[in-house]
């Protein structure tokens, strides 16, 4: 009998560090595309995040502007869809933590250790995104500037990657990849060509 | 009473039919809610439970790596190209299937697509987006997990995404599109 206890709890240990472990790309990639039907078939909903962005302007600060005047209630199913995606990333880094170091292409860390990037204990990392970091210039910068270009631009674009690369690929419109294009080449020119400048502020 | 009916009986469109404004539902990968059935406020927690799962996968997967993001941009890791790519290739077979066999919803419904029209705040704004992308490492769905992982300095960059978002509605009909 108790042989069978302790086998169930190597049983759960194993799988609970099995999960703890980072997850391959194709488990992630999974889940995210059946997110798309699984919104669908609960009623009807289109995946895509960054409209919270608007419906926090049209809750909060509608100022008169039309863009935000619509009644953001009815899309209160997605602060819902939010509100999981924060209670699941928190079962992700509390019960499921892994403790080892973020493991990063040798070349990467390579070029931000000329950045005094140099930890690499959280996915986040502190020395750039931290309350510390942010009274820098680099930090101010990256954080304030960075966090407003992308909701200026997903809103110009209409969609962020879940609006136009997940769910409006997956429904074939040319729109959508014109977006994402432009997503994946704006990243580029600003991680080549643009960071070197900015992570030596 | 159609679907359309309702549709355009929302505030939403009401602002798209405006002939000076663009046509909100084209220009913007939001929901339109056109569902005709009044549930229960809680009835939105089914969203919650998929996001809970989607959140774990976030975190878990690494999505919300900054570093995984500068790697992708980089071309040094296969990483984020196989996440997005399974996670189009799932999404588009679901829905060829959904199309293909007139898929409802639990209640019933039928599941509506609306195309989307191009127009050239897809190109500009996408490299807007690109751009802080790269910076912040983070797309909106990621900045929302890395809230739940701790790193709350991340709220700052939320706070300044709702700016920038702001700031579009406002410059909207001066910006070219």
């Amino acid at each position: 009998m108790s042989n069978v206890i302790i086998f169930a709890d190597t049983n759960h240990t194993i799988v609970m560090e099995s999960l703890s472990q980072p997850w391959p790309w194709w488990a992630a990639g999974i889940i995210i595309g059946l997110t798309v039907p699984a919104l669908l078939i609960l009623g009807n909903k289109h995946f895509g995040l960054s409209a919270n962005l608007r419906h926090a302007c049209a809750a909060f600060i509608p100022a008169n502007i039309k863009f935000f005047q619509y009644d953001w209630k009815k899309e209160a199913w997605n602060l819902f869809f939010v509100l999981g995606i924060v209670g699941g990333a928190v079962i992700a880094s509390t019960v499921l933590a892994d403790p080892n170091p973020v493991k990063v292409a040798p070349e990467l860390a390579a070029e931000l250790q000329t950045y005094g990037i140099t930890d690499y204990s959280s996915m986040i990392p502190t020395q750039l995104v931290s309350w510390e970091s942010l009274f820098s210039l680099r930090g101010f910068v990256m954080l304030v500037l960075g966090g407003f270009l992308v909701g200026f631009g997903t809103r110009y674009a209409g969609g962020c990657t879940s609006g136009h690369a997940i769910m409006g690929l997956s429904n074939l419109q040319i729109p959508s990849l014109i977006a994402t294009i432009s997503f994946m080449a704006g990243g580029f020119i600003m991680a080549n060509l643009l960071l070197p400048f900015l992570m030596r502020l | 009473m159609s679907n359309t009916n309702n549709f355009q009986s929302t505030p939403v469109q009401n602002a798209g039919l405006n002939p000076t404004d663009y046509e909100v539902r084209s220009l913007d990968a939001m929901c339109v809610n056109e569902s005709e059935l009044k549930h229960p406020w809680w009835y939105n927690f089914k969203y919650t439970a998929v996001g809970l799962i989607f959140g774990l996968a976030f975190v878990k997967a690494e999505i919300v790596s900054w570093f995984r993001i500068q790697e992708m941009f980089r071309l040094q890791s296969f990483h984020m190209y196989g996440v997005i790519g399974t996670g189009v290739v799932l999404g588009a077979l679901s829905v060829y299937l959904i199309k293909k066999f007139k898929v409802k919803t639990i209640y019933g419904e039928a599941i509506e697509f609306h195309p989307k029209k191009f127009n050239r705040g897809q190109i500009y704004g996408g490299l807007i987006f690109g751009f802080g992308w790269a910076m912040t490492g983070a797309c909106p769905g990621p900045l929302f997990a890395q809230i739940g992982t701790g790193a709350m300095a991340v709220g700052v960059i939320i706070l300044s995404a709702i700016a920038g978002t702001w700031t579009y509605g406002y410059l909207r009909d001066k910006l070219p599109h």
